[in-house]
């Protein structure tokens, strides 16, 4: 049997299926279609619930293969890696794309090297080679100075991840259909030599600056810890989370969740506005995939200039109390 | 307790120059560094082996040039390290360098833990050390921003996630990948540059690790780059650069504008 078809690997929590999962089904959906094969969603987890499984049909897959055990109700390596590994062995798709989470960067990783193919990771595009029905995987290196386009010409299933908020997902189209098929594997394979103990949620408000909309980031340029909290504010304002440049954190204002940049977060927000970060190649590595950027710097020659949609040449300390006036008036508008 | 960190070298790229013409890195003049993201790994390594006693032993795959980041880890506190050097091993992708690292640590023998940096930052994956862990079949956990305690066979971990963080329990020997947060590097020691210029350290080639020929290098490796482009970062935004209190007034009230136009606000 030769490989074929391609496959995403959703992500659940809670039962519920996430977001990243629906942006994998776009990419997934314009692979298969150029190839002409079914586009397959993937899901591991305890319950999941079945309105959450129909959506991934309404938003782009022909097939959902489904695995419920209480075992895969939270991720942890073994037994998602063990059953994945089971379910290529059974189906031999000739794509795998799983998000480049937590999870994603975790599970395909080990994924690749179990079944001897090559993985590219974190992509910001994929295509197929008209050519050779290769899948064509592009993603930034050295600190995003780079653009790499990478291959797997010989090995299957191809495999990437995928930068999480670097498309958006398809619209839900109800008249959809496919198949949700739930399959079983040897309940052996769900031994794991890990244990989840518990979970701590981050309590901390505009922490998780992945999933955020709308980013609002400060640098060394606040000079003091007190003068921080100018970007909370704003951020509060917008609904949004609030980022920091490496200085920032290593000066204690802000804690590492927080960072942005190569060290730090990759993120691509719908509005990424930051105010005293000048711009260092790792932290423009982190920010430009962002849909809009706004920067505030007194030096007109800084670095993050030249990536921003808009820039303000100024000092924060004049401009953002008067931005925060501003958007306060409007909101009341 | 036993604790292997395998490190990379990587071009400093806080300043990296990209040729405009050809689109690669500019490398003269740039320095090799130990991939910033591993130092808290070593760090880990030797802070666990101060608490509890025992080895830290660096391993890095590379250029023989590399030998200096063998030497920086030795000079941080690592007890011994090992080169792995070779012709056969250059051009290797994720799947082939965790490959010779891994034959590497069963060269080395039995150890309790193996702790990798989140990711290089040259080549950003993050996928050796669940390859390597993978390689050698022991449980991995990526992500760790705490050692919260060492049991007798296992060891109580935090890992942070997008959202928060899990509190793990993973048995020994293990391998984990650590972020950041973890702990502060400490800078080499004037003693420890001293033990490291010192200390003797092996440079393994393929036949004194047991690898196979094909599994090595770009030979080996299941993935291609095809091709290496230079990205376009320039947006040609707008850039305002107000002079008194009423164009600054004016540059704000069109930031507004703009957001408003990009359905933001």
């Amino acid at each position: 049997m030769s490989y074929k078809g391609v496959w995403i690997l959703g992500e659940q929590e809670a039962g519920n299926v996430k977001s990243v999962s629906h942006e994998l089904l776009k990419r997934g959906r314009a692979l298969a279609d150029k190839l002409g094969v079914e586009l397959t969603a993937v899901m591991l987890g305890k319950k999941i619930a079945k309105e959450g499984l129909r959506e991934l049909i309404y938003r782009g897959a022909d097939r959902v293969i489904v695995i419920e055990d209480p075992a895969l109700e939270y991720f942890l390596p073994e037994p998602y890696i063990n059953t994945l590994e089971a379910l290529i062995k059974r189906h031999k798709p000739e794509i795998l794309i799983a998000s480049a989470t937590s999870t994603g960067r975790t599970v395909a990783p080990a994924l690749a090297i179990r079944s001897n193919t090559g993985l590219t990771a974190d992509c910001t595009g994929l295509d197929i080679d008209e050519e050779s029905g290769n899948l064509i995987q592009t993603r930034p290196a050295i600190g995003g100075n780079i653009l790499a386009t990478i291959k797997t010409p010989n090995h299957r299933p191809q495999m990437a991840t995928v930068r999480p908020h670097s498309n958006k997902p398809l619209d839900p189209n109800p008249d959809r259909t496919g198949h949700i098929n739930y399959e079983f594997v040897e309940p052996t394979l769900f031994k794991s030599r890990t244990k989840r103990l518990e979970f701590r949620k981050n309590e901390e408000a505009g922490s998780n600056i992945q999933d955020a909309e709308i980013v609002i980031a400060g640098g060394k340029g606040f000079k003091k810890d007190e003068h921080f909290k100018m970007v909370h504010e704003i951020a509060a304002l917008l609904d949004g989370a609030v980022g920091a440049s490496r200085d920032a954190v290593d000066l204690g204002w802000a804690t590492y969740p927080h960072q942005v940049g190569l060290s730090g977060k990759t993120i691509s927000p719908k509005l990424y506005l930051c105010a005293g970060i000048s711009g260092s190649v790792q932290h423009l590595a982190g920010i430009k995939t962002s849909e809009t950027i706004v920067a505030i710097n007194n030096d007109p020659e800084a670095q993050i200039f030249h990536v921003a949609d808009f820039g303000i040449v100024g000092d924060l300390f004049e401009l953002l109390p008067l931005i925060k006036q501003k958007l306060q008036a409007v909101k009341k508008a | 307790m036993k604790v292997l960190v395998p490190i990379k070298q990587v071009p400093e790229t806080s300043n990296v120059k990209m040729d405009p013409v050809t689109g690669t890195m500019v490398r003269d003049g740039v320095e090799p560094i130990i991939n910033p993201l591993d130092l808290y790994a070593i760090e880990e390594g030797v802070r666990l082996k101060e608490q509890v006693g025992g080895e830290v032993v660096a391993l890095s795959m590379g250029p023989p040039k590399a030998i200096l980041a063998i030497k920086e880890a030795i000079a941080m506190g690592c007890d011994d390290g090992v080169l792995l050097s070779d012709r056969a091993f250059a051009g290797a992708d994720t799947w082939a360098t965790s490959y010779v690292l891994a034959q590497a640590i069963k060269k080395i023998g039995a150890c309790d833990l193996i702790i990798c940096g989140e990711r290089a930052t040259d080549g950003d994956t993050g996928q050796v050390g669940p390859g390597i862990a993978t390689w050698l079949d022991i449980p991995f956990v990526t992500y760790i921003s705490k050692i919260i305690e060492i049991r007798e066979n296992s060891l109580l971990i935090e890992r942070m996630v997008e959202d928060g963080y899990e509190i793990l329990e993973i048995e020994t020997p293990c391998l984990l990948t650590v972020v950041k947060e973890i702990n502060y590097p400490r800078l080499p020691s004037l003693r420890g540059k001293q033990r490291a210029r010192q200390t003797e350290n092996p440079v393994w080639g393929p036949t004194d690790i047991d690898a196979r020929a094909k599994n090595l290098g770009l030979k080996g490796s299941p993935t291609r780059v095809v091709k290496i482009s230079t990205p376009q970062v320039t947006r040609n935004g707008k850039l305002l650069a107000p002079k008194d209190e009423k164009e600054i007034e004016s540059a704000v009230d069109q930031l507004i504008e703009f957001l408003q136009e990009k359905e933001i606000v």
